[in-house]
């Protein structure tokens, strides 16, 4: 992890309609970090998400992801990040190695280049043996690993990852989180969200949200010791535990 | 007396096995805890048993009554909250509630004691669209309308699933205030803390029961010593665990790792020298007891 900002986020403000679904958020992500972005259910998450992969327009505030503004450059913003979600992942009727292929492709990245990496990972993963299976015929906790190194497949700077682990087996659950540390060591920066509070100490800061604000930001420890609470689960519930409508 | 009974329940979508012979009973009014990943069968049960699938083999019954020959009369005793959120989104909140009311020829009012205190949360919105509501709001009125003809065994598949954890909280507080009127509740869950609020629990992983007890015994069961383990690198320090001829099993565990060692080896001793040979800084090594996601990896690794 460095100093270096990979994300910057200034005065964020999104407002659909009457509704301020973003408040004035601020905050920098640094390279090579895991972020966890937490907050309770219509906090706000995805509507910032959205704006920081260069899907969605911000109403005002100056954003930049990987060197890049989100109002002039959201092409190159997609082309220097990763993005996977728990949602959606890769394509249930092709199969792996035609998945990995087509990520790749889009990306750009050359035959070889593809193939000689193609053989990597899978060997990386213990998934040699499902290259010609179709996704859908995976279990769960190995389509979202695989479903992760496609989204970092071509070396993005910042990977975006929208609940990844939601009802993965719990090793496999740890198995993934090895391939978060891994990727944060080769120096990709993680954001991340989650409603794993075990998972929010996984990360090197977090920040959670309220009603369309960031209430608290930092690393695990200096939340729990500024809430005086043992666990992040703690700190989440001192935070953000107003009814929502 | 038994609520729910469930004998060698056997469930194949062709060559997948969902369900592998089955067998458990849920008692009357106590919380039982389906807990265990996506796949791993608990919605293929939840359906079998309000009768909505039928069991390749095996028998189950539900206050008495068997779900493929006396289904009439189970869905009558039987409030159920899919997974999927299934109210009609295009109703008001109030409109879902007379809906359900009427279809079970009942009204609110008729039972509105029993679902008073989660209505109240939602029914200041009783004019709003159901598709309007946020993820918590949509659960408590699916939970208000599983209840207003008053069952007698509440069926919630994954009620709280990708739920943030104030309102997940929130949710099982109201469980156990129905709990208190005499409900019994099967209920399934892929988020393992959940399995303390439950008097016992089922551990399901690919279609077997792993561990049928109460969440005390499941620790209990647990046959060895664990430790929670931490130093300032936690990444380095789990590679250095997993490479460790001391250790059995490495599992990161919010902001410690928890580790068992192999037979004969002594944590204080064997596993701080190495970790201190590694050049590790401010080393913690502490003895703890088991949570029920430790007791789900280990029964998940003794069967593979």
């Amino acid at each position: 992890m460095t100093n270096k900002a990979v994300i910057q986020v200034e005065n964020m403000v999104k407002k659909f309609g009457n509704f301020t679904a973003n408040d004035n958020l601020n905050f920098e992500v640094y390279e090579g970090e895991i972020f966890g972005f937490l907050g309770a259910n219509g906090a706000g998450k995805t509507t910032a998400l959205r704006i920081l992969c260069g899907l969605s327009l911000p109403t005002r505030g100056k954003i930049s992801v990987a060197g890049y503004d989100v109002y002039r450059h959201r092409e190159k913003i997609k082309k220097n990040i990763g993005y996977m979600s728990q949602k959606f992942s890769l394509y249930e009727d092709l199969k792996v190695y035609e998945n990995i292929r087509y990520y790749a492709g889009i990306y750009g990245l050359s035959r070889g280049y593809i193939k000689e990496r193609t053989d990597q990972l899978l060997d990386k993963l213990g998934l040699e043996h499902v290259r010609n299976k179709l996704i859908q015929d995976l279990p769960l906790g190995w389509k979202q690993k695989l479903a992760f190194s496609v989204a970092v497949f071509h070396n993005p700077s910042i990977v975006f990852l929208d609940e990844p682990t939601g009802g993965v087996d719990p090793i496999t659950r740890r198995q993934f989180w090895n391939l978060i540390y891994d990727a944060s060591e080769d120096g990709i920066t993680v954001f991340v969200t989650t409603h794993y509070m075990d998972e929010a100490e996984y990360c090197d800061r977090v920040s959670i949200m309220d009603l369309g604000k960031i209430e608290a930001i930092g690393s695990p420890d200096e939340l729990k010791n500024n809430y005086q609470a043992s666990n992040m689960d703690e700190v989440f519930l001192k935070i953000a535990r107003k009814e929502k409508v | 007396m038994t609520a729910v009974e469930i004998r060698n329940i056997s469930k194949s979508y062709e060559e997948i096995k969902a369900l592998d012979d089955i067998s458990f009973d849920v008692n009357q009014g106590e919380i039982f805890g389906l807990i265990g990943p996506d796949g791993s069968g608990k919605t293929s049960l939840f359906r079998i048993l309000t009768t909505l699938l039928l069991p390749n083999t095996g028998t189950a019954t539900i206050m008495g009554y068997d779900v493929v020959s006396d289904f009439k009369k189970i869905r009558q005793i039987i409030g159920y909250m899919p997974g999927r959120f299934s109210l009609y989104q295009d109703l008001t909140v109030e409109e879902n509630m007379s809906f359900y009311a009427t279809v079970f020829g009942t009204t609110i009012n008729e039972n509105y004691d029993l679902v008073k205190d989660i209505y109240q949360h939602i029914e200041p919105f009783r004019t709003r669209r159901a598709g309007k509501l946020s993820g918590g709001m949509k659960q408590k009125l699916a939970l208000s309308c599983a209840l207003i003809h008053k069952p007698e065994v509440l069926m919630l598949d994954e009620p709280t699933t990708g739920v943030d954890a104030v309102s997940r909280k929130e949710f099982w507080d109201m469980l156990l205030g129905l709990k208190e009127k005499g409900i019994t509740i099967m209920v399934s869950t892929p988020y393992m803390d959940e399995a303390g609020k439950c008097d016992r629990v089922g551990l399901i992983q690919e279609g077997r029961m792993m561990s049928i007890d109460t969440p005390g015994m499941i620790r209990e069961s647990f046959e060895f010593e664990l430790y929670a383990v931490r130093s300032d690198d936690m990444y380095r320090l789990i590679k250095d665990l997993e490479s460790s001829s001391l250790v059995r099993s490495v599992f990161l565990f919010g902001h410690y790792v928890h580790v068992t060692l192999q037979a004969g080896d002594k944590a204080d001793k064997g596993l701080l020298n190495f970790l201190e040979n590694r050049d590790h800084r401010n080393i913690t090594i502490k003895k703890i007891p088991p949570e029920i996601e430790d007791c789900f990896m280990e029964l998940m690794t003794k069967e593979n």
